[in-house]
């Protein structure tokens, strides 16, 4: 057994830095280890991404379940754990997602202490704006379900917005902005730090973070998991837990489950890095772009997917030439800005557009997927409910409703009503 | 002259003399300068100040590779940000501003940032700024904002215009080097359609260096221009290679000038469908990490090799010249021929046949020499046995060798290979049609690359099937092979030594991110930003990931670099989106009475992809009076109404009525010639996709209408069922959406009216729901007899030309019951008060059944979505139905999107309104709403809350047919 | 921007087409209950590699087109109308 690691003796402060800068920064630990697998675990979550992270943090530090392996096929993070647009809000219209995001919000507002890592969750609002009266109607349908909820949510009209943002092209003859619902507490979090973040406080904790140990199938015995054959051989657990949106359907597929999910492509740019020019996270009904400013400077952006299915991670232009006459025709400024970077990531898309966290036909086999766009703000709340489902065996009521066999019965949760149509989602 | 300028020599124009502005002060430079170059020219060292410990920088590099010589390049609406001034070619009357300076750029007080370099390395922040939890958003991060970002942007509207351009090509050339050159030659010659691009806007690349060059370089680009079938595009930046062959640039059309030209636009946004793609984008020179290796005076030994052949400037007064590789020489000998004191060559290797004549020149060439620090004026040469000596010097040319330019190569999904003899990576196999040529595949001397072009360029053609003749065109003498390069990429020394000049990476960070477990190439460059700023890493990006392998204690080919992604150089946002932004964001499509509409007033609104008319006001009407008198026009006498967007899809074939049968929830194979009918048609999951009539005209012809929105996607749905699922049904059909315009007319006096205008048609006969043909004037007219509106209506098609006669004569007709032309609010207002779903129903969410109208579904027969409309969830009664409210204080107002709650307060919603009027015949709000156990609600009361309005307003359940339930109207 | 060979317009870009997913699950008989619909309808293989899919070519023949794609590199390999097989994936 490796020894426990004292969690206080490594903390993260204002102090420890001017000590460790003053004496050349060479007192730093690791910020997780690189251990080696152990024969088995109690728990094996597969993908080192956010989730599947976050899910070892609660189950160590939630669930006292600290006999956990966390095995990823590269490096931690490099999926669309690092490849997303960084935005954090709870603005969804059906309870079952309101209640899941919401309280996933919450986690976030209190994650760098939870952590001890500044993962530097800034609620600097999040405004959805709408074009035409029927838009508007559907933005005042999905505020009050928020505010039903006890979600908070308030409308801005047209004059407000303008005030607001200065810059937005407010007239266009086919997308005037007539208003826009904000969420206060929305805002952005630094992506590459949530799983570092993670990473660090579940190891901490005795968790192993297996990196280059890649998933080559799921060995069961019956009807039950008793592990996973990985590059790095066998490694034997009582439960294992599938955290890999994006590929979901491959990794489900080891243990013969076929899932009503198609990876697809998903593009996201930064700009080059300007001073302050947008505060909150804004996106429009138009066309389906949205833009926030990290605090680096740089514009990040994105909209649709590309539209077919691919695990290319590399998106085409027809999307580009799309989004950036989005951006412009509704922000006029950005013309002369530079666009720095794109990259793609690989979105689980399912056919009503919300996630899974559920148990499987197969016993000590556990699935969480089907992130579609959604997956960032939802990593402290996936990892804390699928931590639960695994510990007590059950999901908690605010994943219970995310289940695979929802299709089957009829309860889809399909915010945008663009049915099972995944590349429409 | 300027104290830098040399009297002769480059590829400028002394002749004539351009003036600018940078910081407020004038200078002076010639046509065929860089903003750089004329600066450099002038004498200017310091230009800007870094990102993070706001140290002083100066220009490094003569192109886009630049970290540090940014800009704010032009003002207000033309503000161009983070401008490279090596890459902006200068313009009579340019102005250019420092940024990330304050208070001023030679003073400035954020440099304090520097004194606490230990503390604030890298990834400091994810270490602090933690407590107390609120002061995040309230005061760390807003500091941190306002000290990030490099330039300013401007909040106005781009004046400038884009457009797109997409070209198709057999062979596809990246760069006008020597490589280039060649290859665009010999695959033009044997007869390849072939465009060369060149980011510069000079053609040659190296060439420009090497005055013994220069007449073939002439010689060969007035080849080209006679050659019929090969474009040259200068100032055309390659961005990106894309899949199936399809590259990406941006021309840049007239930034070369203060204003684009009128009617030309700034960039052209250019795509390249090529055959074949040669890839010869030369190489970028790399830095060498070493104390004050970021200090302005510091250049890549190539830039102030270009400074002095290309641009006539001496970019110092005395040289030193860094190097471990034989490139620099060249740049050694430039300096002592263009005139600089006691210039130093200190070559890290042991030993250099060219030293001889670099010393008959004058030049001091010491071997085995590194450089330790460079000061104020003064560069620090160390022996390996520890001497050390200190030149004075103002100006420090490093090159620690070449990297080939292999972003595109990679971007086309080529992986790289390592060349232990560049120490660098070089393109692997290609998977999509294309080669590197010349240096961007590690090729040394200008004849060598040329020669290599022209190989790559007739495999290129000979790919296509083209050539097979012999080629053959003088090309420049190889230049032998040179002496190795011996890899140097630290010099180690306390202090900064720097790997990434804008983001303000050294190379303790890069050590500190291994420390602390960021070893993998893409942590260490997330945790550190290196790579991540404007230049891309072209010119630290190996040298960071050499430290990083040095500390993992592997190799650098183990190591790797990041993922290259577009954009090879960063792309203005207005160019991609090429033009189509604001009114030309997407196509707006207008009926065929789009011009009356306007001429007689309507505010019109988009709707979906179309223009429509909203209401039509007369002088002093608010909205509401108009919209009232237009509703009550219509319920009291008649209206007309432009009804043309609905979608209208033609079938015909002995099978139509079986297909329609299988879209539809019901039945159509039921219904008699003559007749029409309303349907609903479903998703495959059991959810309503879609409404609309179908008639039939003729036993094997149907014509059916959509809603606005789903047109297009019925008729695909439909496509798709007929073509792949029901292929042995003998129907075909298609859109008749824009060929037929549709005239609603609507009211108790619409029959008088109509018959007035219709011959060939006995509208006493004509039932409801009934289809037939007539003619006014001989125009051949469609007439059915349904009803949005819910009162006795009529719609009338006519094909779309003859839309305004007929539109006219029906206004004539109805002149004497005062005949009201009405527009989509009226309409809404009507067909809420009547109970017909719309968009807002139909939202994707909703059954059949949720609808009202599971009644209408066949009990027997196939049709789509039929199976899983009957899975348990969506059979649930309890769901949400739709139902008819009104407030039960008349004096209230309801709004679209309240919910509905058994009581105020109440942390459940049990539905919500989707649908809002003023009713005209009720003289109070309704609506229609969605309500759990819809049917069983009927005549209770709940409350409608909208807490975003913080109202709360009790109303009563009905049904959703305010107006006439019994259909008594449409059937008169 | 992909090329599609359109089988009966030849190459032609994918803005020309609308995208509707897997092309090897079949519409099931109307009684073979609702398991089998619900596998039609939802259940996707969703395979890295090649993959059979729906391109409807709306702005040119209005064809169903079906076409065999690799899903990690792009690259396209075959595309047939409904009616006919492709040489690798059968539908």
């Amino acid at each position: 057994m490796p020894a426990r690691i004292e969690p206080i003796a490594d903390r993260y402060s204002a102090w420890r830095l001017l000590k460790e800068g003053i004496s050349g920064n060479r007192g730093w630990k690791q910020a997780w280890r690189k251990p080696e697998p152990k024969a088995r675990y109690d728990v094996v979550i597969i993908g080192g991404g956010g989730h599947g992270l976050a899910t070892a943090h609660y189950l160590a530090n939630v669930h006292g379940i600290t006999n956990v392996a966390v095995v990823q096929k590269g490096p931690i993070g490099l999926g669309n754990g690092g490849r997303n647009t960084t935005i954090v809000r709870s603005n969804y219209l059906l309870p079952s997602n309101t209640r899941f995001y919401e309280y996933s919000l919450k986690l976030w507002e209190g994650l760098e202490q939870d952590l001890n890592y500044n993962v530097m969750v800034s609620q600097r609002g999040q405004l959805s704006l709408f074009h035409s009266d029927s838009e508007r109607d559907a933005a005042v349908r999905r505020g009050n379900s928020m505010r039903i909820q006890g979600v908070d949510a308030v409308l801005v009209d047209g004059e407000a917005v303008r005030a607001m943002l200065p810059f937005l092209a407010m007239d266009n003859p086919m997308f005037p902005i007539l208003g826009g619902l904000l969420q206060p507490r929305g805002g952005t979090a630094r992506h590459d730090a949530v799983i570092w973040g993670f990473a660090r406080a579940a190891d901490r904790r005795g968790v192993d973070i297996l990196e280059h140990c890649e998933v080559t199938g799921i060995r069961r015995d019956g009807g039950r998991v008793v592990g996973v054959e990985t590059t790095r051989g066998f490694i034997g657990a009582r439960k294992v837990g599938i955290a890999v949106a994006g590929n979901t359907s491959r990794v489900a597929a080891m243990a013969g489950l076929r899932l009503p999910v198609e990876s697809h492509l998903l593009q996201a740019f930064v700009s080059e890095a300007i001073k302050p020019l947008i505060n909150c996270v804004i996106s429009f009904g138009a066309g389906h772009f949205y833009i926030s400013q990290t605090d680096r400077g740089g514009l990040i952006f994105g909209g649709d997917l590309d539209g077919y299915n691919s695990y290319s991670q590399r998106g085409n232009l027809p999307l580009v030439e799309r989004l950036m006459g989005v951006g412009v025709s509704m922000i006029p400024a950005l013309s002369r800005l530079r666009v720095l970077r794109q990259w793609a990531g690989i979105a689980d898309m399912t056919m009503d557009g919300s996630p899974f966290i559920c148990r499987t036909l197969i016993e000590g086999l556990y699935l969480n997927g089907g992130w579609c766009y959604g997956g960032f703000k939802a990593t402290p709340a996936s990892g804390w409910c699928f931590a639960y489902t695994i510990a007590k065996d059950e999901p908690h009521p605010f994943n219970a409703d995310l289940t695979i066999d929802r299709f089957l019965e009829g309860r889809m949760i399909d915010e945008r009503g663009a049915g099972p149509n995944p590349w429409a989602q | 002259m300027s104290v830098h300028r040399l009297s002769q020599g480059g590829h400028i124009n002394r002749s004539q003399r351009l003036t600018f502005h940078f910081d407020g002060r004038r200078f002076f430079g010639h046509p065929g300068d860089t903003l750089a170059s004329a600066l450099l020219a002038s004498g200017v060292r310091l230009v800007g100040r870094s990102f993070k410990y706001h140290r002083p920088r100066g220009i490094m590099t003569a192109g886009p590779d630049e970290p540090s010589a940014l800009v704010e390049l032009r003002e207000r609406s033309r503000t161009e940000p983070n401008t490279k001034m090596t890459d902006v070619e200068l313009y009579e009357g340019l102005q250019a501003w420092s940024q990330n300076r304050w208070p001023s750029l030679k003073f400035d007080l954020m440099a304090v940032n520097g004194l606490a370099g230990n503390i604030i390395s890298a990834g400091f922040y994810y270490k602090t700024f933690m407590w107390p939890a609120s002061f995040w958003e309230k005061l760390y991060e807003p500091l941190i904002r306002h000290a990030a970002g490099l330039g300013r942007a401007t909040c106005l509207p781009d004046p400038d215009h884009y457009e797109a351009v997409h070209a198709h090509c057999d062979v596809l050339v990246v760069g006008s080097g020597p490589a280039g050159l060649a290859a665009a030659r010999v695959a033009g010659e044997v007869g390849a359609r072939v465009i060369l691009c060149e980011r510069d806007f000079l053609i040659g690349g190296g060439l420009l260096l090497d005055p013994a060059q220069e007449s073939w370089r002439k010689e060969m680009i007035a080849t080209l221009q006679g050659i019929r079938d090969v474009q040259i595009l200068p100032r055309t930046n390659i961005f990106g290679y894309y899949d199936h062959n399809l590259l990406g640039g941006v021309e840049q059309v007239g930034d070369h000038v203060a204003e684009p030209h009128p009617h030309e636009v700034r960039q052209r946004y250019r795509t390249f469908r090529a055959g074949q793609v040669v890839l010869a984008t030369g190489a970028s020179e790399r830095l060498i990490a070493f104390r004050g290796n970021d200090r302005p005076g510091v250049m890549m030994a190539g830039a102030a090799l270009t400074y002095v052949r290309r641009f006539g400037v001496a970019p110092g007064k005395r040289a030193v010249v860094f190097t471990n590789n034989d490139s620099a020489y060249a740049t050694a000998l430039a300096l002592a021929e263009a005139g600089l004191d006691g210039v130093v060559l200190a070559d890290f290797r042991r030993e250099n046949r060219l030293a001889a004549e670099l010393r008959a020149h004058g030049v001091d060439v010491r071997f085995g020499i590194e450089v330790s620090d460079f000061g104020k004026d003064r560069v620090t040469l160390r022996t390996p046995s520890g001497g050390g000596d200190n030149v004075a010097a103002d100006l420090l040319c490093i090159s620690g060798g070449w990297n080939p330019n292999v972003h595109l190569a990679s971007q086309s999904g080529a992986r790289l290979s390592w060349d232990a003899t560049l120490s660098s990576f070089v393109p692997g196999a290609p998977v999509q049609a294309e080669r590197s040529a010349g240096a961007a595949r590690g090729i040394v001397g200008i004849g060598e690359a040329a020669r290599d072009g022209l190989a790559a360029g007739l495999a290129a053609a000979n790919a296509l099937g083209l050539g097979g003749g012999d080629i053959d065109f003088p090309l420049p003498a190889p230049e032998g092979p040179c002496a190795p390069l011996e890899p140097l990429w630290e010099v180690k020394s306390s202090g900064k030594a720097f790997v990434d000049l804008q983001h303000d990476v050294t190379v303790n960070d890069i050590r500190l991110a291994h420390r602390e477990g960021f070893s993998h190439i893409e942590h260490a460059k997330r945790y550190t930003t290196h790579n991540m700023a404007t230049d891309q890493g072209k010119l630290g990006g190996l040298v960071g990931a050499a430290i990083l392998a040095e500390a993992r204690g592997e190799t650098l080919e183990k190591v790797g670099l990041p993922t290259f992604r577009p954009y090879t150089k960063p792309v203005a946002i207005g160019a991609l989106a090429g033009g189509t932004t604001g009114e030309r964001f997407q196509p707006i499509r207008r009926t065929a009475l789009h011009g009356w509409h306007l001429r007689h007033g309507a505010v019109m609104r988009p709707m979906g992809a179309w223009l429509r008319p909203s209401y039509y006001p007369k002088a002093e009407e608010t909205a509401w009076d108009s919209v009232s008198r237009e509703a009550r026009g219509v319920r009291q006498s008649v209206g007309i109404c432009d009804m043309s967007t609905l979608g209208k899809i033609d079938l015909q074939g002995p099978d139509a009525a079986t297909l329609l049968d299988r879209l539809y929830i019901n039945s159509f194979s039921t219904l008699a010639v003559g007749q029409c009918r309303y349907g609903l048609m479903l998703r495959e999951d059991g959810i309503a996709f879609d409404d609309g009539t179908a008639s039939r005209l003729r036993e094997d012809h149907f014509l059916i209408t959509t809603t606005t929105a789903n047109a297009a996607p019925v008729l695909e749905h439909m496509e798709f069922y007929a073509q792949t699922v029901w292929p042995e049904l003998d129907v075909q059909l298609c859109s008749v959406t824009d060929q037929w315009a549709q005239i609603a007319v609507a009211g108790p006096r619409s029959r008088v009216t109509l018959a007035k205008v219709v011959e060939g048609l006995d509208l006493w006969a004509f039932r409801f729901l009934s289809v037939g043909e007539g003619h006014m004037a001989g125009i051949p007219l469609r007439v059915f007899r349904i009803s949005f509106s819910g009162e006795l209506a009529y719609e009338v098609a006519v094909p779309s030309r003859h839309a305004e006669i007929v539109w006219r004569a029906i206004l004539a007709a109805g002149q004497e019951f005062g005949i009201v032309p009405y527009g989509l609010e009226t309409m809404d207002l009507m067909r809420i008060e009547k109970g017909h779903l719309a968009a807002s129903e139909l939202n994707g969410q909703a059954t059949a059944a949720d609808l009202g109208v599971g009644r209408m579904m066949k009990k027997t027969g196939d049709f789509v979505g039929r199976v899983l409309s009957a899975r348990p969830a969506l059979a649930d009664p309890g769901r949400p139905r739709l139902v008819g409210i009104r407030p039960i204080d008349s004096g209230k107002r309801l709004r679209g999107g309240a919910h509905l709650v058994s009581k105020p307060g109440s942390g459940r919603s049990l539905g919500w309104i989707t649908s809002v009027t003023r009713s005209i015949e009720l003289g109070q709000w309704i609506g229609l709403a969605m309500l759990e156990n819809g049917e069983a609600m009927s005549g209770k009361t709940v409350h409608a809350v909208s807490p975003l309005h913080d109202e709360a307003i009790e109303v009563v359940v009905s049904s959703p047919h305010h107006v006439d339930p019994e259909n008594v109207r449409v059937r008169n | 921007m992909l090329l599609i060979p359109c089988p009966y317009c030849g190459a032609r870009p994918q803005d020309e087409f609308h995208y509707r997913g897997d092309a090897t699950v079949k519409r099931p008989a109307p009684d073979a209950g609702l398991q089998a619909l619900y596998d039609f309808v939802y259940t996707r293989t969703n395979p890295r590699g090649w993959h059979l899919e729906w391109w409807h070519h709306y702005a040119g023949c209005r064809q169903w087109v079906k076409v065999e794609r690799n899903t990690l590199t792009h690259e396209i390999r075959t595309a047939v109308g409904p009616a006919e097989d492709t040489p690798q994936l059968s539908a």
